[in-house]
């Protein structure tokens, strides 16, 4: 009994993690209908820039305090140098162009940090855990890492439903050409969306390596357990992303809890029943 | 002087070519109608002037200067704005947020605001918080013009505001842009509903596939100078 509380209180938390993986991936494909298969690798690419400040020495939280902007900037960068250029009725120039990144991506990285396995360094944070009583702990860095997925979610939502870029920005995701006619530059709201999911990217990338080891090659497995968060969840909801993490965290591991073997198997099978019974997600958005 | 023009102002969807010189003025506090059938290039017309739709440089001025390479998002910060066809509210926005975004491009100061706009639709004050597909097809109307309104146009371009509307909405319809139009706004009409065009209108255009058939002051047009222009027959 008490090893299924802890099962399911780590999936939970284990949600966290996922939902920031999907956040950004919501985000793009919410306001442009852009699809980012390089959103994994990306990830992973902020680990790394994260792992690499602080091999020079800066503690880590600072470290992410300069990925973050620097994502955002990357993000604003690529989307109005390359994606821009090519997004309109076509969805497949875009999902190409994000297909030859994630390859770039990871042969880069691939090159410059070689294959090994690594993780960052939180210090004394690492281990910590915190007693629940009756013998469940959990960890300190799940939890914190919980907290930040919500934490980004309330934040992206202020943004997008308190503020007037925010409601430039679903007016532009309602109808661009309305939009553009309302004086919103489509292409400035588009970087801007794209450095918004990189700077949360950097966030995910920072818990991905605080939590597990990573290594160039994991970010296409990332991406799909973002993707089934975010069609989990429903499309065009934040909440639903977080929600759609969370099952794909505690499908995992139950998974794990009856057969190792079976982690990841058993999200992607709940992927597809959620799929089956439900397929425009738990909480799709009431217009499409 | 006119304030808004266009010479020779031709414009293609894609390899279909849907005007071939249009030549067209507009004076200030003018409402000038442009009227014809189904498929003559009216919509394309305002879409062109917009932004919407590619043109040439030298073929869109407004008060003299060429506005014809400028994206739709800078041109209405000039003070021309689009009241589209069917309405076209934002879906996922409430009544009042698609007011707001319309204030989004405002570079003019004028009499437009959230105050003013409930005033000219009071009944869009009691559902400001509804979403904008709840509401009837008049008051998305309302919503539309009021949207367009907030960016305090000089120029409002008005894409078949009758269109669907019952004929008691499209009176209360009418009476608004009366309203408006005392306050100095130019208007541009585009209608199929030929009697209401013409009993607001000081000019009318009358466009057939993709060129100006007819032009002039409606008391100075005959019922059949109209219906040929109209039909082509």
């Amino acid at each position: 009994m008490l090893g299924w509380v802890d099962t399911l209180l780590q999936g939970v938390l284990l949600g966290g993690l996922y939902s920031l993986y999907a956040t950004g991936l919501s985000v793009i494909f919410g306001i442009m209908r852009l699809v980012n298969l390089a959103h994994g690798d990306l990830i992973v690419l902020a680990a790394f820039l994260t792992l690499a400040l602080a091999a020079l020495g800066m503690p880590i939280v600072i470290a992410l305090a300069i990925v973050v902007p620097l994502m955002f900037a990357g993000g604003y960068a690529l989307q109005s140098v390359m994606l821009n250029r090519v997004l309109g009725r076509n969805i497949l120039p875009p999902l190409l162009i994000t297909f030859g990144l994630s390859i770039i991506i990871q042969n880069g990285l691939l090159e410059t940090f070689s294959a090994d396995t690594r993780f960052l360094n939180v210090g004394p944070l690492q281990g910590a855990s915190l007693p629940l009583g009756g013998g469940i702990a959990i960890g300190v860095m799940p939890l914190i890492c919980l907290v930040a997925a919500v934490a980004v979610i309330l934040l992206l939502n202020a943004v997008f439903y308190r503020t007037g870029v925010g409601r430039a920005f679903r007016a532009t995701s309602d109808d661009v050409e309305i939009a553009r006619l309302m004086g919103i530059n489509d292409k400035s709201i588009y970087a801007l969306t794209m450095g918004i999911a990189l700077a949360v990217c950097a966030v995910a990338g920072f818990f991905l390596g605080a939590r597990a080891n990573f290594d160039p090659s994991i970010g296409p497995a990332r991406l799909l357990y973002a993707f089934e968060a975010v069609i989990i969840g429903g499309l065009g909801s934040l909440w639903g992303t977080l929600a759609g993490g969370i099952v794909v965290g505690l499908a995992q591991t139950i998974g794990a809890h009856v057969d190792p073997e079976w982690q990841i198997l058993s999200g992607h099978v709940a992927f597809l029943i959620v799929l089956v019974i439900r397929p425009r997600g738990l909480f799709p958005r009431a217009v499409d | 002087m006119a304030v808004l023009e266009t010479r020779e102002l031709t414009a293609c969807y894609g390899d279909f070519q849907a005007l071939f010189g249009i030549t067209f003025a507009l004076d200030e506090g003018e409402t000038v109608a442009i009227i014809g059938a189904n498929g003559a290039g009216k919509s394309t017309f305002l879409k062109a002037i917009t932004g919407l739709l590619p043109r040439q440089a030298a073929a869109v001025r407004l008060d003299g200067r060429d506005i014809g390479t400028l994206p739709a998002f800078e041109i209405v910060k000039l003070g021309v704005s689009l009241v589209p066809e069917g309405r076209r509210l934002f879906s996922s926005l409430s009544v009042e947020e698609n007011l707001l975004v319309g204030a989004y491009g405002r570079r003019i100061d004028g009499p437009w605001s959230l105050a003013t706009v409930y005033q000219l639709f009071p009944m869009l004050r009691d559902r400001r918080h509804a979403p904008s597909t709840a509401l009837s097809g008049g008051q998305q109307q309302m919503v539309a013009i009021g949207r367009s309104l907030m960016s305090n146009p000089r120029i409002l371009l008005c894409d078949e505001l009758s269109l669907g509307l019952a004929p008691i909405v499209i009176r209360d319809i009418y009476a608004a842009l009366a309203d408006i139009k005392t306050r100095g706004t130019s208007v541009v009409l585009v209608e199929q509903d030929l009697v209401h065009a013409m009993s607001v209108a000081d000019r009318a255009y009358c466009f057939m596939e993709g060129r100006v058939s007819l032009s002039g002051r409606p008391q100075d047009l005959t019922r059949d100078a109209i219906h040929a222009a109209y039909f082509g027959l």
